[in-house]
């Protein structure tokens, strides 16, 4: 018989479209409405999955997001895989294919739970105090072998195909939670014609309503509470200024108001349209939230509490009225709180047998104890649960009473049952609140905490404030909203809860006296008992985040939910002090979890960063160019020819600037153009250089320090009138060296007046470099007389080039006679293939940042980021001769002063050769003074670059070393797979060091 | 994400803003009257509140200009933003460190 379990009426669900499904390959079906879960339940299918440390057989225990059990992988197909996920929250759809999870090889056998039998061997901390030595085992040999055999589920290994959305929101008021007084904030807030958002992470609205039995006679202002729920929800569906958001859970409560909202969009359909977004996360922000978060049920701590069959006692009920689902025949209900006693009623009147009721109060005397005793049930108070029997369902109970001291006596009875239903009392939903810092404050009489001072604009109403019932909680819900309207005279004060009804008792059940062999779990998804915690406690741990981390109590995917206030009150009770001297953990994001594909949305792929490319960059496409990524920008590395190597084309580039002419798009350079009266003062400030005597048309090699004295960038500066600079910056300090310059303008010298204007994106660079460059340009240049006499090395001039109009700049990174022509960049690839093309009669070559890297070695040209580190001075670098000798004061100079930054002993810059030629060295490689390396000897230094250069015939570095430039002729050692390579140090300068050649 | 009220454009979300460190401290306008301590303690030394700190932003992606702020570490709440060269205001002065 299809799904035995299922009631013949009743519930939620559409009993009109069955639903076909699998779970670990065995097709079953359930229908439209149910939960994976509750589908499962309706075949009889207790058993879902095997504990996490000692492999115990565990079935489903909850029916919300607090399931620590019942985790599966759901596989919709090749890519769609997604592990851990609770099957109390998966919706059920036609061909949903499910898997249990930390199993081997199958749910009903499974291997690891061997694990089980050695557990007295396995306590609290067993894995730090076992696995510690040899130290290098840990990760290569145990923590694979433990992850493989206690880890969750495994990660998909396809790229995800879904789409996701995200989008950003306002509004007045956001709830959460769609329960009654989530229901009765909204409407309260939205009478008032502000914008409303209200959520929940069920697909219908209605919270602990949706477990209300369909006949029940329950009223909310004067209505059936059915009826109220479906008129309240029309009318809220009505307001244009409403926003309804179902399986949407708010995960994350930032500061200011800002709440993150997962909705999920997709997965409980069967099929999904290619593009779909499967789910759409919020960032809204509110002026007022209102928490209507409800509460969780807490499980009962007895020995052998996790059989499958166990269940808390409100899932039980939410089975039955939601879904239409028995959780067994004969059934056992443990409580510590009279609610419960509703599960027993719903039951018994859906044809259940409730075989008894065990009340391990002293007395159970509430209302819904005597309705249970007038309808004929069985209740024994003062009682409790000493042991189950079973193996992959719970087949009976054993019974102890309890004696004047709370300690189970005398015979023992077992009753025999196929299910029992729990409750030691319900936890108001604190996490939201506790997550938006508000100050959570013990409570004696409800013994839980509660909110307290909150931290943000924050209303908590119903349950998860410890207001319990309908109508306190409607009231409460209204309270709120009128709270959250501004309206000071409502009161916030919370009405006193009926004694008993909700809150039970916290910590473990009596045990019997002796060793127990049994488990009690505390955490089912940790597997962790209360003798664990007890073992923490007598180890000596006393904070309860150390017992957290210690015991891993509270972790993982539900992070400790149904946990967390037990083990705290065992643990309080073990160390002899109250709980809330104890203190609670801390309430983690998200909620539950949320997807990676939620967080990324739409930056992923092409979007996943900004790409910057030069004017020239189609150009070098078509020419073949490999590029390299440089902070956001595509920079053409080398031009390949064919099928030439890259070492190939980076010597035949480098050779054709040195012997004829090459060209490089430069355009990354970063460009500030800094005007005004006092443009020259605030360059003087800001730069080491001297300023005052750069004449306009000429330009110089300027270095910018930090104010501790280190090199923070270097660039081209040139004077383009009296009150003009253009500066030029390296490619990825350029925003870092305009924030720098901002920042000294409008805090420091505020008197200045000077304007900052990045150029960076206007100007296209184009450096023509090489002994025939001069030729090249020529025939393309008006207005500029090129000779050597009219615009020599660090020269600038104005004029148009193919028409165009262009700054030109006579300087050279290469060491050759070179150019580099600025034009707006509209105009670079055009002017960039026109000298192409003028270049063709003198064999002009591209050039891409490979080669300008040899270059610039050649000519010991630092770059910095790669030849300094954040650590180099100017005399470290060789660089103080660009020093403003007669400057008071800029930027860095104060921290120079100081006696350890000019101390020879410092790393300086210089030049390292191999013996071998060929042999190049890998930069980074650590420098030491002799062949013989002894363990510990501490480095003198490090390469900072290093190439072969095909115009010298051979391999060249440069390096930083300690006292560097006094050891020009030694040798050094270069450690190179472990051994010294020997290395002479030189002078950073390979190549023309008179410089005649960019002269020429 | 922070909600920052720049001086100049209004109420925008934190993405749009870089921290700029404490505020209200001013380099020496004479560095070489400064011993080599004086120097480490501007380049170095910074209050690390708890509680109400003076504190420096830069409306980056919007206006681009610097502001301080006072901020509430421990709730992340701003008291004040006001603009460079100004004092806290003056019913704030007393909680500022
Ligand atoms: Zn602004």
């Amino acid at each position: 018989m299809s799904q035995p379990w299922r009631t013949p009426a009743g519930g939620r669900i559409n009993r009109h479209r069955e639903l076909r499904f699998t779970f670990d390959g065995r097709e079953l079906t359930g229908y439209e409405g149910d939960t994976l879960a509750s589908a499962l339940l309706a075949n009889g299918v207790h058993l879902v999955g095997r504990s996490f440390k000692y492999h115990r057989p565990r079935g489903i225990l909850s029916a919300g997001p607090e399931e620590p059990n019942a985790i599966v992988t759901v596989r919709r197909d090749a890519a769609r895989v997604t592990p851990d996920l609770r099957a109390t929250e998966v919706p059920l759809y036609a061909g949903l294919d499910a898997i249990s999870q930390n199993r081997w090889p199958s749910l009903g056998v499974d291997v690891g739970a061997i694990n089980n039998l050695l557990s007295p061997f396995i306590p609290a901390g067993f894995y730090y105090k076992t696995f510690m030595w040899p130290r290098g085992a840990w990760r290569s040999l145990y923590e694979p072998k433990i992850r493989a055999a206690a880890g969750l589920g495994r990660a998909p290994e396809q790229p995800d195909p879904d789409t996701y959305a995200t989008r950003f929101a306002h509004c007045d008021v956001l709830v959460v939670g769609a329960g009654p007084a989530g229901i009765a904030a909204a409407r309260a807030s939205a009478k008032r014609g502000v914008r409303v958002i209200l959520c929940d992470e069920q697909p219908q609205f209605g919270g602990s309503l949706l477990a209300e039995p369909s006949a029940s006679t329950a009223l909310i202002e004067g209505q059936p509470a059915e009826q109220w729920l479906s008129a309240s929800l029309k009318e809220l569906a009505s307001l244009p200024e409403v926003t309804l958001l179902s399986r949407t859970t708010a995960f994350g409560y930032f500061p200011h108001n800002f709440v993150g909202l997962s909705e999920r969009l997709t997965d409980h359909l069967d099929s999904v349209r290619p593009g779909q977004p499967r789910e759409r996360l919020w960032q809204v922000r509110a002026k007022e939230v209102i928490l209507a978060t409800g509460a969780l049920e807490r499980p009962l701590v007895f020995p052998g509490n996790d059989r499958p069959g166990i269940l808390l006692a409100g899932a039980a009920r939410t089975y039955l009225n939601q879904y239409g689902v028995m959780p067994g025949r004969r059934a056992v209900l443990l409580t510590a709180c009279d609610a419960a006693y509703r599960a027993a009623l719903d039951l018994r009147s859906a044809g259940v047998e409730i075989a008894a009721i065990i009340d391990v109060r002293e007395r159970a005397d509430g209302a819904l104890p005597e309705a249970a005793r007038r309808a004929g049930l069985t209740v024994h108070s003062n009682a409790t649960v000493v042991g189950t029997v079973g193996s992959q369902r719970v087949k009976a109970i054993r019974v102890a009473r309890l004696d004047g001291s709370g300690a189970p006596q005398g015979s023992i009875e077992r009753i025999a049952c196929d299910a029992l239903l729990m409750s030691a009392g319900y936890t108001p939903s604190v996490h939201l609140f506790s997550q938006s810092r508000g100050k959570l404050v013990w409570n004696d009489a409800q013994q839980t905490f509660l909110p307290g001072e909150p931290a943000e604009r924050t209303h908590c109403a119903g349950a998860c404030r410890g207001v319990f019932g309908l109508a306190a909680a409607i009231e409460d819900g209204r309270g709120a909203a009128a709270r959250a309207g501004g309206d000071v005279s409502g009161s916030s004060k919370m009405p006193e809860p009926a004694a008993g009804e909700f809150g039970g008792i916290l910590g473990a059940l009596p045990q019997p006296a002796g060793k127990p062999v049994v488990k009690a779990f505390v955490d089912w998804q940790n597997d962790v008992t209360s003798k664990d915690l007890a073992l923490a406690a007598r180890e000596g741990f006393r904070s309860i985040e150390h017992v957290k981390r210690y015991t891993t109590t509270g972790m993982a995917t539900d992070q400790g939910k149904t946990s967390n206030l037990n083990a705290l009150a065992i643990v309080a009770g073990e160390i002899g002090k109250r709980i809330p001297e104890v203190g609670l953990t801390t309430f983690r994001m998200p909620y539950t979890p949320v997807t990676f594909g939620s967080f990324a949305a739409y930056t992923r792929g092409e979007l996943f960063d900004p790409v910057r490319t030069t004017p020239t960059h189609e150009w070098a496409v078509r020419r073949g160019a490999v590029f390299e990524d440089v902070g956001l920008w595509k920079r053409a590395r080398y031009f390949p020819r064919k099928d030439e190597s890259m070492h190939a084309a980076v010597q035949r580039e480098c050779l054709a600037v040195r012997n004829g002419c090459g060209m490089f798009d430069a355009s990354t350079l970063g460009k500030i153009e800094v005007v005004g009266k006092d443009a020259v003062t605030f360059m003087n400030r800001l730069y080491i250089n001297s300023w005052s005597n750069l004449a306009v048309g000429r330009c110089r090699y300027g270095i910018l320090l930090r104010d501790d004295g280190f090199i923070m960038d270097d660039g081209v500066v040139a004077r383009i009138a009296e009150d003009r600079f253009h500066v030029t910056t390296t490619t990825g300090g350029a925003a870092a060296v305009l924030g720098m310059m901002e920042d000294f303008l409008q805090t420091e010298w505020r008197d200045l007046q000077v304007w900052l204007t990045s150029t960076s994106e206007q100007w296209s660079v184009i450096a023509v470099q090489g002994p025939k460059s001069r030729e090249v340009i020529a025939g393309l240049v008006e207005g500029v007389d090129l000779s050597n006499a009219a615009l020599a090395h660090m020269g600038v001039a104005h004029g148009r080039i193919c028409g165009v109009p262009m700054r030109l700049f006579r300087v050279s990174f290469t060491g050759e006679l070179g150019f580099e022509i600025n034009v707006p960049a509209d105009y670079g690839q055009s002017v960039w293939e026109a000298i192409y093309a003028a270049g063709q009669a003198h064999g002009i070559t591209p050039y891409g940042t490979e080669a300008m890297h040899v270059l610039r070695a050649e000519k010991g040209f630092i770059i910095v980021g790669q030849d300094t580190d954040g650590t180099v001075t100017p005399h470290d670098a060789g660089l103080a001769w660009a020093i403003g000798k007669s400057k008071s004061d800029f930027v860095g100079k104060r921290a120079l002063e100081r006696p350890a930054m000019q101390s020879i002993e410092r790393k300086q810059l210089v030049g390292l050769l191999t013996g071998a030629p060929h042999v190049v060295l890998e930069e980074g490689a650590q420098l030491i003074a002799s062949a013989q390396h002894r363990l510990g000897e501490r480095p003198i230094g490090h390469v900072t670059s290093s190439y072969y250069s095909a115009t010298l015939g051979r391999s060249i570095a440069m390096a930083m070393v300690r006292g560097g430039r006094a050891r020009q002729g030694e040798t050094l050692y270069v450690l190179a797979d472990g051994q010294p390579v020997p290395v002479q140090v030189t002078s950073p300068v390979f190549y023309d060091p008179q410089g005649t050649r960019l002269n020429a | 994400m922070l909600l920052i009220n720049c001086p100049y454009c209004g109420e925008r979300p934190e993405p749009e803003f870089v921290y700029g460190g404490q505020a209200h401290i001013a380099r020496p306008t004479d560095p070489r009257a400064c011993s080599d301590q004086q120097w480490a303690d501007y380049l170095y030394l910074r209050d690390n509140v708890k509680g109400v700190h003076n504190e420096r932003w830069r409306h980056t992606h919007g206006c681009g200009r610097f502001f301080n702020a006072l901020r509430d570490t421990t709730t992340d709440r701003f008291l004040a933003t006001y603009e460079v060269g100004h004092e806290p205001p003056a019913t704030l002065k007393g909680a500022h460190s």
